[in-house]
């Protein structure tokens, strides 16, 4: 195979993870910032970032997983970056957590369960908000993304330890919120 | 996990995993709606962030008060030289005039030891130089 028809290879390779990959990146940024704009922006940067490093991608974890470790880095560096944090801030357009308890699609509820089911869901989200970054991404990606510990331990860098830590303690923030709110 | 050993007012396990399962849902609907969405049409259906009115208008305040403070500043740095300036020529004036009374004691003083009478041993000596001037 010349180079060339390589070249042509690895794109048509990369389209194709594009393609499968993207909608639970952006659906893992969306749920991390609420903010349709900015997970957008994050995706594109994601793939961007991933298009110039494919070829170092070794395959010693699955192509999901080294993409959610960009999208996650991506998404520290863009909130660590304080000083620009103000004109972040007035260009952000996070929806607030009854706005996005609104895309609870109906499926078989009646109107009652709907509505406490759209409850529970406004108290997740206010959990969700009050998480540490880390936790609320070890949540996020367990019980959003449905990921096993292991993969989760490969995106963050964290041990399998540390995972199932971080989860308990947002778990129990959760139980709490939903407990509370009764 | 049992549900009877939990805390008073926390949620049961069935609570807490239904409520994960629609929120779950809730995210899944939600991204799948935004990405259906062209991004053009989401940019226009999206109302104008008060914020950045906000931000807009604070900036131009700034950008005023710092402009006014700089004016502010040149005009009150001119004041200072002009009052520096206007005192340096009094001191300039009061300097000139304390010299010229000195000059003047220095020569009323002058004037007065001139004018003092010879002694009378010294009589001889100034008739003679009045006898040489007179030559």
């Amino acid at each position: 195979m010349d180079v060339d028809a390589a070249e042509e290879f690895a794109a048509q390779e990369f389209s194709s993870v594009v393609t499968s990959h993207r909608p639970q990146i952006f659906r893992f940024l969306l749920a991390s910032t609420r903010d349709v704009d900015l997970a957008e922006t994050l995706t594109q940067e994601c793939f961007l970032k991933a298009y110039r490093n494919w070829k170092h991608f070794r395959g010693d974890s699955s192509a999901m997983t080294w993409l959610m470790r960009i999208a996650i880095n991506l998404e520290k560096d863009h909130w660590r970056n304080r000083r620009m944090q103000f004109w972040r801030h007035t260009q952000s357009h996070t929806v607030d957590v009854d706005e996005a308890s609104e895309w609870l699609p109906s499926g078989e509820r009646n109107a009652e369960q709907q509505l406490l089911a759209r409850e529970q869901v406004k108290h997740v989200w206010k959990a969700v908000e009050r998480l540490s970054q880390r936790q609320r991404t070890v949540f996020l990606l367990r019980y959003v993304e449905e990921r096993d510990l292991d993969e989760i331990a490969q995106a963050t860098g964290l041990s399998e330890g540390t995972v199932k830590a971080h989860l308990s303690r947002a778990l129990g923030k959760v139980r709490a919120e939903l407990g509370g709110n009764r | 996990m049992s549900s009877n050993g939990k805390a008073a007012g926390e949620a049961t396990d069935r609570e807490l995993e239904e409520a994960l399962g629609s929120f779950r849902q809730c995210v899944h609907a939600w991204s799948e709606t935004a990405l259906s969405r062209p991004r053009a049409e989401a940019q226009a259906a999206r109302p104008r962030s008060w914020r950045l009115a906000a931000a807009w208008v604070l900036g131009g305040v700034l950008a005023a008060v710092s402009l006014s403070g700089s004016l502010y500043e040149r005009h009150h740095r001119q004041d200072l030289a002009r009052i520096a300036a206007a005192q340096a020529a009094r001191q300039r004036q009061l300097a000139a005039q304390e010299r010229a009374q000195a000059d003047r004691n220095l020569l009323t003083t002058v004037n007065y030891d001139i004018s003092q009478a010879v002694p009378q041993a010294m009589e001889p000596l100034a008739d003679l130089m009045d006898a040489g001037a007179n030559q």
